[in-house]
């Protein structure tokens, strides 16, 4: 794998969501029946961090749940090593709520769709939207987002890593090559 | 017809020959054993390399035949005998019905005169149907030929009916050969009583209802003043006890088969059927007992054991599965890759075992390769080297233990009564 | 940790890795059990056939239940074994299970080492529900899992297993997942019911059950099948009671605060005292619950699992 390019870097990260957070908050005015929901395994994290950004703004703490959507996936016999079942930890009551559900890259859409399901067995929201920091285009499925960190085109042949320093020690964005 | 086998090394333990040499075959007997004969031959085998040894003759061998011939037939059992190196054999007589009168034993002989490829013994029943009720008419079924006496898979239960039978083939002259097994100890059990029956949750056959059982039959033979044959031992205790009886000087002689100094109960824990067996694998310890009791000679004969079964009765549950499995193909090449590579056996060590222990137990004149004798030969490959294979079983049943382990030494011809009965070609 | 197994035959297979990744894969499906929507779309288009050679309805209820909240189709064949005889053969009744394209088979038989062998003639997927005295996976690891939630750990725990350890498979089964987690097993029964050689798969015997009960953090009461020879069996009830059978006064004097566990259905006044099945110490109900959950990642985990052969211990 060689790394070909850096999109964010901590500094481009921070703003992004800071953005993605007014975003937010204008479109919805304000914290008012407002959660976030996070996917396994990065957009958990990333949730938190655009509640800690909201927290600053508004000075207004919204709900954060994690969603671990590997049930609902549509490609489970397809991937070869066999996916690890995580919880989904949503304490709260999803029903006529406004739900921004979190991921860090848009791609094919399946991910998301997969998340939906998920979410709407959980309950019946008033609303659900969408956050990703990256939207990479390859689009399978009708699915748009509303708010983007950064659109970012790419190739079949790229992949794109978001790193966390939650996870893995740095706040970054890169393109690497598939070999 | 003139056959001769060159420069092969000969092992020929009762003449006390192990040498490289020739040997010639005329007609159906042994006409000369010799370096670098010269002659003019119908055949001749170039055996640089291999072993030549006395056909193997198989004390215990169940043939099947009358009365399931869908496990195993006298043609496909001695067929497969031929492939394992084994000349002559003694069919155990617990058939469908039981060789307990002279006719039947009369019945089976004319199937083997007809369909035999090998020779074929008969042994008889001890007692009628091998219900440890009644004795057999032992000098009626003498007469047709029967050799030796067994209620094999049974024990005659009766200390009296036992050493009525052992006092009577003192006076006929015929070996008793022992099942030693009690079955009230045993209890229905299916694998070694310990660690194993525990770990798989089934009933177990402790070594206590093979020993004791060894015990009394010694005993009472002791006490007839007969000769007694145990056979398939399987465990230390029992081989102690022989050691003893022989140090006495009582008339006992000792089997065991090569699954028990091959695998131990370990190989059970997966629910092969084809390792259920009775008696059953046993401990590490005591398949080193087994083998060190070869080594001492306290067990004079390797028999097979061969109990073929169809596939019906071997895969199912394992409780369900029946006792025994297939050896007349496999049971020289264990022998060389479990007792010559290791070095527990020497080859005449070994071919004592397999053929002149059994000639001399049996009272045959057989397993031996001085000139004048039976021209029964096996020439042996011991460096081959082969995977057991169902498709290389010739035997109706495919029941062995060995399937898919790789085994040393394999035959390459077998000669039976003068003749190339088996010639290996693949 | 990568489950490659296809089948569950027993716990003495398994590593401690794998019964780690179960325990961890439970956890998660407990969380489904508790929505309003009991159902996840894991096993859509799949088809689990319970196959019980043995009568059992909780064992059987408890894989349906998560069969269906894993969204697969079931089918429940109940086969009495007795027309075993004349009927048709395990692997035969196997093979056409196989050809008509289910998934996962989850077997009870009164045969030991039933499973392993039907496992070995499929490709699909076998699920041990208990095989004759061998093994029972899933008893165990609902066990475990109610264990390691109550006390949060199983590593260095004093567990012990009253009642017929030799003919019990849901003791074997605890035993090889207890110890390989790091729990210290005691069993207890009568000399007659203990099998031999049992101290060498790691485990304490004793016969006194004040004994194995004075420093447990946990017991596990087996069910007596007296019934299963009536001669006899209720003078035989009454005297296991009084020997061997749990009673708030012999829990007095052990831990305060120790786990009562049952893996039913209970003969009450026979091994436990109804007081003890329903007093502050039992988890029974829990254990049922996390059946549920337990279940789920196996089936979830097998179904997975079909990337490579399962390889027999030998």
């Amino acid at each position: 794998m060689k790394e070909k390019a850096k999109i964010l870097d901590k500094e481009a990260l921070g703003r992004s969501l800071l953005r993605i957070a007014h975003e937010i908050l204008e479109k919805n005015k304000g914290t008012e029946s407002l959660c976030l929901v996070g996917i396994r395994n990065r957009g958990a994290y990333l949730a938190q961090r655009i509640a800690a950004c909201i927290l600053k703004i508004d000075n207004a703490s919204v709900p954060v749940g994690i969603l671990d959507i590997t049930l609902y996936r549509d490609d489970l016999t397809l991937i070869a090593a066999q996916p690890v079942v995580r919880k989904t930890e949503i304490g709260f009551d999803i029903t006529d709520k406004n739900i921004v559900l979190v991921d860090d890259v848009l791609y094919s859409g399946r991910t998301i769709r997969a998340a939906l399901d998920a979410l709407i067995d959980l309950g019946r929201p008033q609303t659900i939207q969408l956050a990703v920091l990256i939207d990479r285009g390859h689009r399978e499925l009708p699915v748009r987002a509303d708010y983007v960190g950064k659109n970012i085109p790419t190739s079949l042949q790229e992949i794109v890593e978001v790193r966390l320093a939650e996870v893995d020690g740095v706040d970054e964005v890169v393109i690497v090559d598939k070999e | 017809m003139r056959l001769l086998i060159k420069a092969g090394r000969v092992v020929d333990p009762a003449n006390k020959i192990d040498a490289v040499t020739d040997i010639l075959i005329e007609d159906n007997k042994i006409a000369l054993v010799d370096e670098q004969i010269k002659i003019d031959t119908d055949l001749t085998i170039e055996a640089q390399g291999k072993i030549v040894m006395p056909g193997i003759i198989d004390m215990h061998v169940h043939l099947r035949e009358p009365g399931r011939e869908d496990k195993e037939t006298v043609a496909s059992g001695t067929a497969a005998a031929l492939r394992g190196g084994v000349t002559t054999l003694l069919a155990m007589p617990n058939t469908t019905p039981a060789i307990d009168n002279p006719q039947t034993a009369a019945l089976l002989k004319e199937i083997i005169n007809r369909t035999a490829q090998a020779g074929v013994l008969l042994a008889g029943a001890i007692t009628k149907d091998r219900l440890g009720k009644e004795l057999v008419d032992i000098p009626s079924l003498k007469k047709v030929g029967v050799v030796a006496l067994s209620d094999d898979g049974s024990s005659v239960d009766s200390d009296e009916l036992m050493f009525m039978a052992l006092k009577r083939a003192k006076r006929e002259g015929i070996l008793i050969i022992c099942h030693s097994e009690d079955k009230g100890l045993s209890a229905q059990g299916v694998v070694n009583l310990g660690l194993t029956s525990t770990r798989l949750g089934l009933r177990g056959i402790s070594c206590e209802s093979e020993y004791k059982r060894v015990e009394r039959d010694i005993k009472l033979a002791e006490k007839a003043g007969a000769a007694v044959h145990i056979a398939h031992v399987s465990c230390r205790k029992s081989v102690d006890i022989i050691a003893k009886a022989k140090q006495r000087g009582v008339r006992v002689t000792a089997e065991t088969a090569p699954h028990y100094f091959t695998f131990t109960e370990e190989a059970v824990l997966g629910y092969d059927t084809n390792m259920k067996m009775n008696p059953p694998l046993r401990s590490l310890d005591d398949l080193a007992a087994i083998k060190e009791a070869l080594h001492e000679g306290i067990i004079d004969v390797i028999a097979s054991d061969h109990a073929p079964h169809t596939e019906n009765e071997k895969e199912i549950e394992f409780v369900r599965a029946e006792f025994g499995v297939v050896g007349l193909q496999t049971e020289l090449s264990a022998a060389v890759s479990e007792l010559i590579e290791p070095g527990i056996l020497g080859w005449p060590g070994l071919v004592e075992k397999l053929s002149v222990n059994p000639a001399r137990i049996l009272g045959l004149k057989k397993g031996s390769l001085c000139v004048g004798s039976d021209a029964d030969l096996v020439v042996v490959d011991p460096q081959r080297v082969w995977q057991v294979g169902k498709e290389a079983l010739v035997s109706r049943s495919k029941n062995s233990a060995f399937l898919g382990k790789v085994l040393k030494g394999r035959v390459e011809y077998t000669i039976y009564n003068g003749k190339v009965v088996y010639a290996r070609s693949a | 940790m990568v489950w490659t197994r296809k089948d569950l035959l027993g716990l003495e297979d398994l590593s401690k890795e794998e019964l780690e990744l179960i325990l961890a894969t439970a956890d998660s499906f407990k969380e489904v059990s508790s929505r309003e929507i009991k159902k996840v779309p894991a096993l859509r288009g799949k088809t689990v056939v319970n196959l019980f050679y043995e009568p059992s309805t909780r064992t059987r209820v408890s894989f349906e239940i998560a069969a269906k909240r894993l969204s697969a189709d079931v089918i429940n064949i109940a086969t009495e074994t007795s027309s075993v005889q004349k009927g048709e053969t395990l692997i035969d009744t196997g093979t056409n299970i196989q050809a008509l394209k289910a998934d996962i088979i989850v077997m009870r038989h009164n045969y030991s080492g039933a499973a392993a062998m039907l496992a070995r003639h499929l490709n699909i997927s076998v699920v041990n529900a208990g095989d004759g005295w061998h093994e029972h996976p899933t008893q165990a690891l609902l066990d475990i899992f109610t264990l390691k939630e109550k006390l949060g750990r199983i590593d260095g725990l004093k567990v012990s297993i009253i009642g017929d350890i030799a003919h019990s498979r849901v003791a074997r089964s605890n035993i090889w997942g207890l110890t390989k987690l790091g729990a210290e097993v005691t069993v207890c029964a009568p000399p007659m019911l203990i099998p031999p050689a049992i101290e060498q798969m790691g485990v304490v015997v004793t016969h006194g059950i004040d004994e194995a009960l004075q420093h447990a953090d946990a017991v596990n009461v087996l069910r007596m099948q007296f019934e299963r020879d009536t001669e006899g069996a209720f003078p035989r009830q009454l005297e296991y009671f009084k020997s061997f059978g749990i009673t708030q006064e012999r829990l007095s004097k052990a831990k305060k605060d120790i786990i009562v566990m049952h893996p039913g259905p209970l003969n009450r006044g026979v091994e436990i005292s109804s007081e003890v099945a329903d007093g502050i110490n039992s988890v029974i109900l829990e254990q049922v619950t996390n059946g549920i959950a337990v279940r789920m990642a196996v089936l979830f985990l097998v179904s997975q699992g079909h990337d490579k052969k399962y390889e027999t211990t030998n």
